[in-house]
């Protein structure tokens, strides 16, 4: 990252990722949220564009902007308090404090480590590196990952599908 | 392709852009200069393009739909009702743009923007001929998807926004259908990036003219399921629940007017080349055509089959009739997927037994495109059967009345009456 173009897209897109994170938790409306949640996730993967880390950013566009968001979206729709603004909390001043340690941790690790740069320059195409990577090195975290997915998927349906209810029952 | 570099030599558009930034070399402009301006050159011609191309298939369209279904069509503006769609559209322009009062202004008013993007942006990594590509990345078959899941974004906002139950359920129509229908496109798409082994779409042309023969032949299955996944994508008939006219109104664009409506036309016709020339790309050999592309430029040929291949959905609009919200999702898990799976893992194994047993392409590639029509003919009507689709229920019958109406006209009993 040494020329002018990379170094303004890194401020911009930062700017747009923070800020936008920003507004997800200001702003009162649901459906608002969800929609800035968006713009951050796009902001992000082009943060990681600026890494050379292509495959991670689409894959960052497809599962989160566009799989997550939506997901949350119908889990809103769906919700009884489907509601355009947000409640109020009484926990307001404890969460503020909370973020404010959050924060106060996270920029004294990332200032101050000893972060190791790396000597090579970026690779020439993520996707092959990183299927090599999943199928040999990491192959046993990978697999555990599937099986772990799919319990959770089988457990999710014998959650939704409890032997007590009828059909009528469940549709309510 | 020979490469003339005269910037008459239309075989290759990119040789009289190249020509012209070569100027800025002469006149001493930075280095940046040249990259900029060829992107915008690349994105006008683009967007040029799909904007007439629209303009004359909105005409194409109504008029064969109209041919399909026994009606006349637009006849009245200009010869043959030819100057229709630019009277429609200087009809969008001038009408009022409605912004109801108790719907959300602001998203409101980004969906219909929003909407354009994903169809645009997608254009950006399709080669329309060889060296022809704006942005050729090398991840571009999961960029398409990706960009192409946003849609359902916009779509959301703009049901959502209007404050109206029947945007509403629009909206929630299609969110349902992008959930059901995103997977179908990952593993249609993956069977050919298993073949190719590359995500550049470049590659991908590339390997089908280095091979003589198009992806469809060798994944027909997939092929398939990703046009019927494609028109639930951008919400066209039959699969157009998302905006049922019969059902609920207008669905998701249903407080839309004036212009606003027209952003949501027009994004359907570009998403609908979109999804055409992901097509060609992917499985109908992009720019090439066995040879045929010595003699024609390829941007031509690229065209001219983005253009059939979108007829095909005007097609399937004028003769299918529309399916169910609950049908289409079941479609998509009960059928398209275990097909897909199955399709992904075949294709697999294929590859491998291809790479590793040292097959000559001439030998292995007709074998593996045999195998797989069969497996697709096999697994469609064999899975539908299971399903409970086969024949066995009844055959369709000639309807009664017309048995008898036929009866009494030629003065004979109906046969089985």
């Amino acid at each position: 990252m040494d020329d002018a173009g990379a170094i303004a897209a890194f401020w911009i897109l930062s700017a747009v990722t923070v800020g936008s994170a920003l507004m997800v938790v200001i702003v009162r409306n649901l459906i608002h949220a969800v929609m800035l949640l968006v713009v951050s996730f796009v902001g992000m993967a082009g943060l990681y564009v600026t890494l050379s880390a292509d495959f991670v950013a689409v894959a960052q566009v497809l599962i989160y902007a566009g799989a997550i968001s939506v997901l949350i979206l119908f889990a809103i729709m769906l919700t009884p308090r489907a509601g355009r603004d947000n409640a109020e909390t009484f926990l307001r001043l404890p969460a503020l404090l909370l973020a404010v340690l959050m924060g106060f941790t996270m920029g004294l690790v990332a200032l101050e480590t000893d972060w190791a740069i790396a000597g090579r320059g970026g690779f020439e195409e993520t996707a092959s590196v990183i299927g090599e990577a999943l199928l040999s090195k990491y192959v046993l975290p990978f697999e555990m990952a599937s099986v772990l997915l799919l319990a959770a998927m089988i457990g999710a349906i014998i959650l939704v599908r409890s032997e007590g209810f009828s059909e009528e029952e469940e549709e309510e | 392709m020979p490469l003339l570099a005269e910037w008459w030599d239309l075989r290759d558009l990119g040789n009289s852009v190249g020509a012209f930034l070569q100027r800025f070399e002469v006149w001493g402009a930075p280095g940046w200069v040249p990259y900029v301006v060829s992107g915008l050159i690349g994105i006008l011609a683009i967007l040029l393009w799909l904007l007439a191309s629209q303009i004359v298939f909105i005409w194409i369209e109504r008029r064969a739909i109209a041919l399909m279904q026994n009606r006349m069509g637009p006849n009245r503006v200009g010869p043959m009702g030819l100057l229709q769609p630019l009277a429609d559209s200087l009809k969008l322009f001038l009408k009022e743009a409605i912004t109801t009062r108790d719907s959300d202004r602001l998203l409101f008013w980004i969906a219909p923007v929003a909407i354009f993007t994903p169809a645009l942006v997608v254009f950006a990594v399709i080669p329309f001929g060889e060296g022809m590509v704006l942005a050729d990345l090398n991840v571009g078959v999961l960029f398409l998807i990706a960009i192409a899941s946003l849609n359902t974004l916009a779509v959301f906002m703009a049901g959502w926004s209007s404050n109206n139950k029947y945007a509403l359920l629009g909206a929630m129509r299609s969110v349902a259908m992008l959930i059901s229908y995103e997977l179908i496109q990952v593993l249609a798409l993956l069977g050919v990036v298993l073949f190719v082994g590359s995500m550049r779409l470049g590659d991908v042309v590339g390997w089908q003219s280095g091979f003589h023969i198009w992806l469809i032949l060798l994944q027909p299955l997939p092929a398939l399921s990703y046009l019927i996944a494609g028109a639930v994508e951008i919400n066209r008939s039959p699969m157009d629940i998302a905006e049922a006219e019969s059902e609920i109104v207008a669905g998701y664009h249903t407080e839309y007017s004036g212009i606003k409506f027209g952003f949501f036309y027009a994004a359907e016709y570009f998403a609908g080349f979109a999804i055409a020339a992901i097509i060609v790309s992917l499985y109908l050999g992009g720019w090439t055509a066995w040879g045929l592309e010595e003699w024609v430029p390829g941007w031509l040929l690229f065209v001219a089959k983005v253009y059939l291949v979108f007829f095909i959905f005007v097609w399937m609009r004028g003769t299918l009739p529309r399916l169910r919200i609950d049908q289409l999702t079941a479609f998509a898990w009960k059928f398209l997927l275990p097909l897909s799976l199955l399709n992904v893992l075949v294709v697999g194994g294929e590859v491998l037994i291809w790479r590793e047993a040292d097959v000559p392409a001439e030998v292995a590639l007709p074998v593996i495109g045999v195998v797989n029509a069969v497996m697709a003919v096999a697994l469609v009507v064999g899975w539908g059967w299971m399903l409970g689709h086969g024949r066995s229920e009844g055959q369709a019958k000639r309807a009664v009345l017309t048995q008898e109406v036929g009866a009494i006209i030629y003065g004979k009993a109906a046969p089985g009456a």
